[in-house]
C-alpha cells in the first residue's frame, strides 16, 4: 500500500520566516515532486504561520518528506492526511461578459444549482465566486466553459483535519 | 533521558549595552562565541566588518585564504579535527557563490560552520546593483539556516542563533547575509547565547523501549555486525562506542567519515564499508544476523545495491537525525539521540559476548583480500610505486598520530583504506560531497586548529591543482603542514572507471603537470620528488622531521587501480577484488 500513489495534504505549522517558502519548495523541486497546490495564511496560533500543500504521491515518500520538512529549523511540525482525513475548501473566480447573463438563461440556473455567488456585475462584465470541493469547481468551469470565460482563477486547498492536531499543546510544552 | 529546552527569552544578559557600530558588533559577537580564527577573503561589501578585524587583531586571527572556496575547507578542517564551529567570511556577489561549493560540502557532512557575507546596502537590494547577489537564496537548500540582516540590532540575534544551529543536534552550516549599511549603522549592543528556539529540536529524545528492543536483537544475535558513522565522533561518543562493541564482542566497521573514532589496530575493528571498503565487511554485510546502524546514514556508497543490502538482516539504526531513518534502508529498531545518551544507556543492557567462530569469519576474508589485493598494494614486487606504500611509510614516519586530510579520488581510497589512526577526528576528507580541491585548505584549517598534531595532506596531481593557489595562504602565514601529491599524471579515478566501464577510452583524463616542486619553491616551501621506491622512506622521514611546511611529490604508477570494488548497482557481497 505504501507503494500506491495518492493524494497528500500536508499542513505545516512554522515560525513566520521570510525564505521558509524557499526551503520548503526545494524539498519537493529536488525530489522532482509537482506540488498540487500551496496555500500560507495564519494559524489558529498567534504568531504561527501554516502551510497547507497538496501532493500526489506514494505514503512511503509522503514520510520521507514529513521528515525532511520537519528537519527545518523553524518548522514546528509537519501532518500529513489523505482526503478521508480533512474538510478541505477550494475557491474559484470567474469573469464572465455581462450580456451573457440575459442572452443565455441558463447561466442563472447554473449559478443558482451549483451554490456559486455572484460578487459584481457591471455593464461589460460579472463575477462570480464559488468555495467547495475540488470536483464541484471543476464541474462548474466545464459548464461555463461553453459560454466563454474572460477570466478564471482558484485558489490552493485549505484544509482542517477531523481529528484534533494538539499543536497549541505541544507548543505550550516547548516553551515551558 | 528528556532533553529540556528552554527558550531563548529566558537567558541572561551577559553584558551591559554598549552603542557601537553593526560591523564592530560582527566582531564582538565572534568574540562572544570564543572564535578565535576565521577564514576569509574582503572585498567591498563587507569592508566595514574588515576595518573592526584590522582594530581587534590582538584578539581575533583572520586568515587571508587565496580563494573564498579556500576559507570553507579551511573552515571546515579546522571545525572537523577540533569540534569546534568554523567561521568563514566573504563579501557580497563573487565573494558569496565562491562558498557554495563549501557550504555544500559541510551540509552534506554534517560539519559546523558559520558563514558570513556582505551583501549591497539595503536601498540596493534587487536593484542588479554591482556584486549582488541573491545569496540566501542560492545557498538554502545547501545550509542547515540562513538569514539576511538589514538592521545592525538584528545582528547579535542572527549571530546566537547561527551558533547555536550549526552546532546542536545534527551540525552544519548556517549563513548570515549582511547589508552594507547594517554594518555601518550604530546602535545599542548586547549579547545573549542562544539556549533553544522554539521550532527547534536538536536531540530528539530516546526511547527506552526502543533501546531495549536493540538490546534484545543485540543479546539474540550470533553474527552481529556494526556499521558505525560520523556520528560517533560528532556526538563525542568514541569511549561510550567502544565499550558497546567490547562488551558484546561485535565486529565493527565504519564508514569513511567514522573513520579514526576507535584506532585502527582495535581488534573489533574489519575496516571500511563500501564501494572501496574492506572485502570481509562488505561480504558479511549480507550474511549477518543484526545490523547495527550507528550515526551513518546508509549513502549509496555504503550499501550498493539496496534491492540486496542485508536482507537477511534485522536492522537497528541509531541517528540523531529522524529523517534519516528509513530514509535509506526500512529499520527494524530505530534509536533516536545523541549517541553518547544513547550508548551509555544502551550499555548496561548488552550481554558479554564474544562470537569467536563470526569474528573468524572476518579473518578468513581478510587473508583473502591480503592475498589478492593488499599485499601487492603494501609490498609492491613490481617496478612503479603504489599508493598503498607511500601512506604504509607515512604510518610509520607518523607512528599513526597524524591526522590525514585527503582530496578526492583513487588516493583518497588508499589513504582510507591504509592510514592507521590512534586518535579521533583524524581523517579529514570530503566523504559525502566528493569535494576535489578540498584537502589543501582543509589542512590549513586543521593545522591552525590542532598545533601539536601532525597534519599531513594527500592529495592526486588533479584535485592539488583545484586549490593549488593556497599554496600561497601556507607561505603567508607559515602553516606547518606536510603535502604529499600522489602523482599519476591522470584523473585517476575517472580514468579507473574508463577502463573498467568505457573500453578504456581515457577521454580528458590524462593531465600535463607543471613543476610542481618549483612552483612549491616559488612560496618558499621545502620540496622533493621522489620516483623510485630506494628514495621513498628518506623522503617521507625528511617531510615528517622538517619543522615548517613541506611538499612531497610521488610519482606513482599511472594507471593503478583501487580494489576491492563493488561497481555501481551491485551487491555489496559482489565485491570485487580484481
Amino acid at each position: 500500500m505504501e507503494n500506491e500513489i495518492k493524494q497528500f495534504t500536508i499542513s505545516i505549522y512554522t515560525e513566520n520566516n521570510i525564505g521558509l517558502l524557499n526551503r520548503i519548495s526545494a524539498i519537493f523541486q529536488r525530489r522532482h515532486m509537482n506540488i498540487e497546490s500551496l496555500n500560507t495564511s495564519p494559524s489558529e496560533i498567534d504568531g504561527v504561520s501554516r502551510f497547507t500543500i497538496v501532493v500526489n504521491i506514494t505514503e512511503s515518500q509522503m514520510k520521507k518528506i514529513q521528515g525532511q520538512i520537519e528537519k527545518q529549523v523553524e518548522v514546528i511540525k509537519a501532518y500529513y492526511h489523505t482526503e478521508e482525513e480533512i474538510i478541505y475548501q477550494e475557491s474559484c473566480i470567474f469573469k464572465m461578459r455581462s450580456n451573457l447573463l440575459f442572452d443565455e438563461r441558463q447561466i442563472q440556473n447554473i449559478i443558482k444549482e451549483s451554490n456559486a455567488r455572484i460578487v459584481t456585475v457591471n455593464r461589460d462584465f460579472f463575477v462570480i465566486e464559488k468555495s467547495g470541493r475540488k470536483e464541484e469547481i471543476d464541474l462548474l468551469h466545464r459548464e461555463l466553459t461553453v459560454f466563454g470565460i474572460m477570466q478564471f482563477t482558484r485558489s490552493g486547498r485549505i484544509a482542517v483535519t477531523k481529528d484534533e492536531m494538539k499543536i497549541s499543546t505541544m507548543l505550550l510544552a516547548l516553551e515551558q | 533521558m528528556k532533553e529540556t529546552q528552554t527558550i531563548q527569552n529566558n537567558t541572561k544578559t551577559t553584558e551591559t549595552t554598549e552603542r557601537i557600530s553593526g560591523s564592530e558588533a560582527v566582531i564582538k559577537c565572534l568574540l562572544a562565541e570564543g572564535v578565535d580564527i576565521l577564514y576569509g577573503y574582503p572585498g567591498g561589501a563587507i569592508m566595514p566588518v574588515y576595518d573592526e578585524l584590522y582594530k581587534y587583531q590582538d584578539k581575533i586571527h583572520h586568515v587571508l585564504t587565496r580563494h573564498e572556496q579556500g576559507a570553507t575547507h579551511s573552515a571546515q578542517g579546522y571545525a572537523r579535527i577540533s569540534g569546534k564551529v568554523g567561521v568563514c567570511m566573504a563579501t557580497s556577489g563573487p565573494g558569496a557563490t565562491n562558498l557554495i561549493t563549501g557550504i555544500a560540502d559541510a551540509q552534506i557532512d554534517s560539519t559546523p560552520m558559520v558563514c558570513i557575507t556582505g551583501q549591497v546596502g539595503s536601498h540596493l537590494l534587487g536593484s542588479d546593483a554591482f556584486q549582488e547577489t541573491d545569496i540566501v537564496g542560492i545557498s538554502t537548500p545547501v545550509t542547515k539556516w540562513n538569514c539576511q540582516v538589514t538592521k545592525a540590532s538584528q545582528i547579535p540575534e542572527a549571530f546566537a542563533k547561527a551558533f547555536y544551529i550549526a552546532r546542536s543536534g545534527r551540525p552544519g552550516p548556517v549563513l548570515i547575509d549582511i547589508t552594507k549599511d547594517a554594518q555601518f549603522e550604530e546602535f545599542d549592543f548586547k549579547y545573549e547565547k542562544c539556549k533553544g528556539i522554539r521550532s527547534y529540536k536538536p536531540v530528539p529524545d530516546t526511547d527506552e523501549n526502543s533501546l531495549k528492543a536493540a538490546a534484545e536483537l543485540i543479546n539474540n544475535a550470533k553474527k552481529p555486525l556494526v556499521v558505525w558513522g560520523q556520528g560517533v565522533i560528532l556526538g563525542k561518543a568514541e569511549e561510550e562506542f567502544k565499550a558497546i562493541i567490547e562488551k558484546a564482542g561485535i565486529p565493527s566497521a565504519w564508514t569513511i567519515l567514522g573513520a579514526s573514532a576507535i584506532p585502527t589496530s582495535h581488534p573489533l575493528n574489519v575496516g571500511m564499508v563500501g564501494m572501496h571498503g574492506n572485502y570481509a565487511p562488505n561480504v558479511l554485510t549480507n550474511d549477518c544476523d543484526v545490523l547495527i546502524a550507528i550515526g551513518m546514514r546508509f549513502d549509496d556508497r555504503v550499501t550498493g545495491n539496496l534491492e540486496t543490502y542485508a536482507k537477511q538482516a534485522k536492522i537497528i539504526h541509531f541517528d540523531i537525525d529522524p529523517a534519516e531513518i528509513d530514509k535509506n534502508v526500512k529499520t527494524d529498531v530505530a534509536v533516536l539521540g545523541n549517541a553518547k545518551v544513547s550508548l551509555k544507556s544502551l550499555l548496561p543492557l548488552l550481554h558479554e559476548n564474544s562470537h569467536n567462530d563470526w569474528h573468524q569469519k572476518f579473518k578468513d576474508l581478510y587473508k583473502i583480500e591480503y592475498e589478492k589485493v593488499i599485499k601487492d598494494d603494501l609490498h609492491p614486487t613490481k617496478e612503479g610505486l603504489t599508493m598503498a606504500e607511500v601512506l604504509k611509510e607515512i604510518n610509520i614516519q607518523t607512528k599513526g598520530d597524524a591526522a590525514i586530510v585527503s582530496d578526492v579520488g583513487q588516493h583518497q581510497m588508499i589513504a582510507c583504506r591504509y592510514a592507521e589512526f590512534n586518535k579521533t577526528k583524524s581523517n579529514i576528507t570530503s566523504g559525502g560531497l566528493g569535494t576535489m580541491g578540498f584537502a589543501l585548505p582543509a589542512a590549513i584549517g586543521a593545522k591552525m586548529a590542532a598545533p601539536d598534531r601532525e597534519v599531513v595532506m594527500i592529495a592526486g596531481d588533479g584535485g592539488y591543482q583545484m586549490t593549488i593557489q593556497e599554496l600561497g595562504t601556507i607561505f603567508q602565514q607559515k602553516v606547518p603542514v606536510k603535502i604529499v601529491v600522489l602523482n599519476n599524471e591522470f584523473l585517476g579515478m575517472v580514468r579507473q572507471w574508463q577502463q573498467l566501464f568505457f573500453d578504456k577510452r581515457y577521454a580528458s583524463t590524462e593531465m600535463t603537470n607543471p613543476d610542481f616542486v618549483a612552483i612549491a619553491k616559488g612560496y618558499s616551501i621545502e620540496a622533493k620528488k621522489v620516483t623510485e621506491r630506494k628514495d621513498l622512506k628518506a623522503a617521507v622521514k625528511e617531510m615528517i622531521d622538517c619543522e615548517g611546511p613541506y611538499f612531497l611529490e610521488v610519482r606513482v604508477e599511472k594507471e593503478g587501480n583501487v580494489f576491492p570494488m563493488i561497481p555501481t548497482g551491485a551487491s555489496v557481497s559482489d565485491i570485487r577484488l580484481d
